[in-house]
């Protein structure tokens, strides 16, 4: 027994119907002449660049035991004279694209993923924290220390006429 | 007097040192790299969508291709991009 997987694009401007029967026609075609192990619908996805003029497209992704790749050339060449689908990729998968494929379904791998990522941010992190360190604080310091000297030669001036002027309205006022 | 004993804790002999490179898929034992995830894939590629080379992510020989390959199929299913700038 064999396994594969075959991952074909739908062209996303034609009606809803139309795409649901694209896509089961080749499911069906698959079914005649193989088991299916799984059929995933990735749904509508931006496309990394435009194909036929589209910018979006319907991600279908089968697996499938089959004896022996015989039923695979009349499946591509029907997928190939089809003007419905944009793409479409043919893959041989080992025992470990199986476990993979499996490992995923039942929810294990976005775990493992997300631990991935845990460990390799913090290195990234760090990295620019000693650029930024490095870098900045000596401007930081001064243009700091100058803004401060500014701010509180500004203050001053500020404050002194402020301090002389409402201290006599002050007074008034109680006195009125 | 500072003597040795004290010297040799003054500065952290680990600050500044090499990085040891390592390959992820063998330490973390990562057996099969799907095509159809981008995100994960996208640490492979420069902002150009090129390939890093092997010096840089430190892959064994075996995965490095394994990598490549993925990618590539990526590429036909516009998972990623053949050609870009500011990818990242």
């Amino acid at each position: 027994m064999r396994n594969y997987e075959v991952t074909f694009i739908v062209d996303p401007t034609l009606p809803g119907d139309e795409i649901k029967s694209a896509a089961k026609k080749y499911i069906d075609l698959i079914k005649g002449g193989a088991k299916i192990t799984n059929i995933d619908e990735l749904g509508i996805r931006q496309l990394a660049y435009p194909i036929k003029r589209k910018n979006t497209g319907i991600y279908y992704c089968v697996e499938f035991e089959a004896e022996n790749g015989v039923m695979i050339a009349p499946l591509e060449l029907a997928m190939r004279r089809d003007e419905q689908l944009l793409r479409f990729l043919t893959v041989s998968l080992d025992k470990h694209g199986v476990k993979y494929n499996a490992d995923k379904r039942a929810g294990k791998i976005g775990k493992i993923i997300k631990k991935k990522k845990v460990e390799e941010e913090p290195q990234h992190k760090r990295r620019n924290n000693n650029k930024n360190r490095k870098k900045r604080p000596s401007n930081n310091n001064n243009n700091s220390n100058n803004n401060n000297q500014g701010q509180n030669k500004d203050k001053d001036k500020t404050a002194a006429p402020a301090a002389t002027t409402p201290a006599p309205a002050a007074e008034a006022k109680p006195k009125s | 007097m500072a003597t040795r004993e004290v010297i040799k804790f003054l500065s952290n002999p680990k600050i500044g040192g090499k990085r040891s490179k390592y390959c992820r898929f063998r330490r973390f034992g990562i057996k099969y790299i799907d095509y159809k995830d981008p995100d994960f894939l996208e640490q492979f590629v420069n902002e150009q969508g090129k390939l890093l080379p092997r010096r840089i992510t430190g892959n064994s020989l075996k995965y490095q291709r394994r990598v490549a390959t993925a990618v590539k199929r990526a590429r036909h299913l516009a998972f990623l991009p053949y050609v870009t700038d500011l990818l990242k």
